[in-house]
């Protein structure tokens, strides 16, 4: 490996500083840490250091995001191939050629995320003169697995360029954003295109033709239908729906790795099912219409609100940052996803919409339990001041 | 009545190149210095001329804003050099020994019926004083304050820090003298905090309370935290443990001999050369070390989490116990990033197996990365084991807020409780750094 590193060493060097190329030092340094770890040493401070960087922590995320994107792709496949070769379950198509079907479609709206994407942050990381942040790498996987298979490439470009530019880097970039990166894509798509993301006929490859239809649980559900899919079949994913998020069970498999690896927050996943299902049997409890009496177990599989609340809502620069105030946000993310489901289901991804008002809350929820710890420091003061003039 | 203290949050850094506990006498140091950095926030004014003859005890300088705090000469020479640094500030005062082995005497004092100002004065006059640190801001205290309690902790839970059961077995004299003359000092009480099983429970004139938990348990922050935590223009008085017996000696012997009984630790040290070495405060640390490497070995005064470092030719920090020698880590680590390699450094990330694996580890300088904005949220919380929202201090400190770091409990730490959060956070943000250079903007704001 040592000649990998004498060659990083020769490129960099119209890099160094006072070289031709010096303001594009960031551009270079992405791609040699991102070889090697680099030879750092502490300065000030303490003299040893974790082992731990940003870049383990975001390739954790992505590899916790691969069980839903590899049965997201087998699924797109599955979904589209099923209709077009007349078989009677999409567990009947072959295996290989659902996910090579599923691949290729999925994997150019994964290159055009990651592309334009990371295009952004180079140029800005270049013109504000620091390192580029991994936080990219988890956001480019997800925009793509949030997004329905046929949208127009253009499109997803834009939303991405939307999202990075507005979303984060108006902010001030990683770890200054309000809005979770992603889920402000699949917004500002949701509003700027509806007819591409919304409606019954865009969740399976091709459905808009006569010859497939790919309804969600959700879309049949809004026009009083019956639901034609079992527990079984929404919490395994083989529904239709965006690329990577039909799964329940690939998202627990990644919530398990985020959990294990103290990556994700458990409370707010848990909390957040929590909060999902309390609204859930309220709506039940009432149960005027079929949406409202569709089981609140039903709501924790079926959509987005798994994948929602595992990889979006546990996003640490947008979600609450005290212990408490992750408890109070991820309920609330639940319990206005089903919320907002229930009440318009012109809007798919109800938990999209919920998860970006509780970002825009979540700085005020951690005002008051701040708030909480404040008050408790003044009352102290107080008391040893009284004593004081007692005594 | 003694509370005992549990502390739940923290870690313990299990490192390889422990100390033997044995105490060995050092080769005297060619030279000594007294390093005013080692006093923050202090200006000294020479008493001095470079070239003069002092006694050991002799003041040398004194503190410009606090003109009776005197600090002495530890041993007996000649001044050989003052070194200035930018803006002709005083870097150090070194004084080369002489054989003559003079020393100042003061007159001795009975405790038992010495009061206040006595004590006071005596500690002010023989150079004692600056051994006495404040809470808040972690600086020397003012000669004209009463505090509401004095804190020492005998309990050390830094990495391989030395441990004050070994260097404090020979000077139980000394120290309980030191305890009850401190005990003078405050309105309250003397809080002696000492691990299980402590020789030191028996100490009288102090309330003495067991210690139990991870590193930073042993931090006198969190214990006074634990006990009785200091609110808004409150003073409170820390010691360490062996400056506590040089005070003792003071008042049983009339005079000043800052010992200085030191761990050498950590990996780069030869295993036969790890043990306690009894020296004097302001030792050059080639006494005790040689000269090594400083290219692929770096020497720590103090413990590997807060210590200075230092090159062959300095010298050793006015408080520390320990003296650490480690690898560097200017390495490269081909993908270094990759979860779940490397797991032979430690770490408390659950990313690593390194927590599982256990054992003690070899650690180097290595950053293990490189500077990122925040965004990992919730592992500041785990270390630090206090009532106190971390990264919410952290901001307000940043963003030089001075009411809403009053409002988070400014006034409670120190640089030290930021320690391990500077070793585990993600963004390798220098926490510590941060912590300082906010208590010195409440220094200059409030005072």
């Amino acid at each position: 490996m040592k000649w990998v590193r004498n060659k990083l060493d020769q490129a960099r060097k119209p890099f160094e500083p006072g070289q031709k190329f010096e303001k594009f030092a960031p551009a270079i340094n992405a791609f040699d840490t991102f070889l090697y770890t680099p030879n750092h040493t502490t300065k000030k401070g303490a003299h040893i250091r974790d082992v731990v960087d940003l870049k383990r922590t975001m390739i954790t995320v992505v590899f916790a995001l691969i069980p839903a994107l590899l049965f997201g792709m087998w699924n797109t496949g599955a979904q589209y191939l099923y209709q077009d070769l007349g078989l009677a379950n999409v567990t009947d198509v072959p295996f290989w050629d659902a996910f090579i079907e599923g691949a290729i479609l999925v994997t150019p709206l994964i290159i055009v995320s990651y592309v334009v994407g990371l295009t952004i942050e180079f140029i800005f990381a270049i013109y504000r003169g620091h390192e580029v942040n991994e936080g990219y790498l988890v956001t480019g996987l997800l925009i793509p697995m949030i997004f329905p298979v046929d949208i127009p490439l253009w499109m997803l470009a834009i939303s991405v360029a939307f999202a990075v530019l507005i979303g984060k880097e108006a902010f001030g970039g990683t770890g200054m954003n309000i809005l979770n990166p992603a889920l402000t894509a699949r917004a500002f798509a949701f509003f700027a295109y509806p007819l591409y993301m919304s409606g019954n006929a865009i969740w399976v490859h091709q459905g808009a033709t006569d010859s497939i239809s790919g309804e969600t649980i959700l879309g049949t559900l809004a026009q009083g239908k019956s639901v034609a899919y079992s527990f079984f079949d929404a919490a395994a994913g083989f529904i239709p729906g965006s690329v990577s998020e039909t799964s329940t069970i690939a998202v627990l498999l990644g919530a398990a790795i985020l959990i294990l690896t103290k990556v994700g927050s458990w409370r707010i996943i848990l909390s957040g099912f929590a909060g999902a299902a309390v609204m859930g049997l309220i709506f039940n409890a009432f149960g005027l219409n079929a949406l409202m009496q569709f089981d609140w177990y039903m709501h924790l599989v079926v959509g987005g609100l798994a994948f929602g609340l595992v990889f979006m809502a546990t996003d640490p620069v947008s979600a609450a940052q005290t212990m408490k105030g992750k408890w109070i946000y991820g309920f609330l993310c639940g319990f206005f996803g089903v919320m907002i489901r229930v009440f318009n289901p012109a809007y798919p991804e109800g938990i999209m919409l919920a998860i970006l008002l509780m970002n825009v809350f979540a700085p005020t929820i951690d005002h008051y339990v701040i708030q909480g710890n404040v008050s408790k420091r003044k009352k102290r003061l107080a008391k040893a001041k009284a004593q004081l003039q007692t005594a | 009545m003694s509370k005992d203290i549990r502390v739940k949050k923290g870690l313990d850094l299990k490192l390889k190149g422990e100390a033997d506990k044995n105490i060995v006498a050092a080769p005297q140091s060619s030279i000594y210095a007294i390093k005013p950095a080692d006093f923050h926030a202090m200006v000294p004014k020479l008493l001095l001329k470079e070239g003069a003859i002092v006694k050991a005890g002799e003041p040398i300088f004194y503190s410009k804003y606090d003109e009776k705090v005197k600090f002495a000469a530890p041993v007996s020479g000649s001044i050989t050099e003052i070194l200035r640094g930018a803006k002709r500030r005083i870097l150090e005062v070194r004084i080369s020994p002489n054989t003559s082995n003079e020393a100042v005497h003061h007159e001795n004092m009975d405790l038992a019926t010495a009061s206040a100002d006595q004590v006071r004065d005596l500690l002010l006059e023989s150079g004692c004083w600056p051994f006495i640190i404040q809470r808040p801001y972690s600086v020397i205290a003012n000669s004209g304050d009463t505090p509401k309690s004095i804190f020492i902790s005998a309990y050390a839970t830094a990495p391989l820090a030395g441990d004050p059961e070994v260097y404090l077995a020979d000077k139980m004299g000394d120290f309980q003298a030191g305890i009850t003359a401190l005990s003078k000092l405050t309105s309250g009480k003397v809080h002696l905090s000492v691990g299980k099983g402590s020789s030191l429970q028996g100490v009288e004139n102090a309330e003495v309370h067991t210690v139990t938990g991870p590193h930073p348990a042993g931090n006198v922050g969190v214990q006074i935290h634990k006990l009785d935590p200091i609110n808004m223009g409150e003073r409170v008085w820390t010691v360490g443990p062996e400056d506590v017996a040089t005070i003792g000696h003071l008042f049983l012997t009339g005079e000043f001999k800052p010992e200085r009984t030191v761990a050498l630790v950590g990996t780069d040290a030869k295993e036969s050369d790890r043990k306690y070495y009894n020296t004097i405060v302001g030792a050059q640390v080639n006494s005790i070390i040689g000269t090594v490497d400083t290219d692929h070995t770096r020497i720590i005064s103090g413990d590997v989490l807060t210590g200075d470092r230092l090159s062959n030719d300095q010298f050793l920090n006015y408080y520390h116990n320990t003296l650490t020698l480690i690898p560097e880590g200017n390495e490269y680590a081909f993908f270094g990033w990759m979860p779940f390699t490397r797991n032979n450094v430690p770490s408390n990330a659950g990313t690593s197996f390194s927590k599982l694996l256990g054992g003690k580890r070899t650690v180097d300088t290595n950053l293990n990365g490189e500077e990122r904005a925040l965004v990992v949220t919730g592992e500041m919380e785990e270390m630090l084991p206090m009532d106190i929202y971390p990264l919410q201090l952290i901001k307000a400190c940043m963003a030089g807020n001075i009411e809403q770091m009053e409002n988070l409990g400014i006034y409670e730490v120190a640089p030290e409780d930021f320690a391990l959060i500077d070793f585990t956070n993600t963004s390798k943000l220098e926490a510590q750094e941060v912590i300082r250079l906010g208590l010195d903007l409440m220094i200059t704001e409030v005072g």
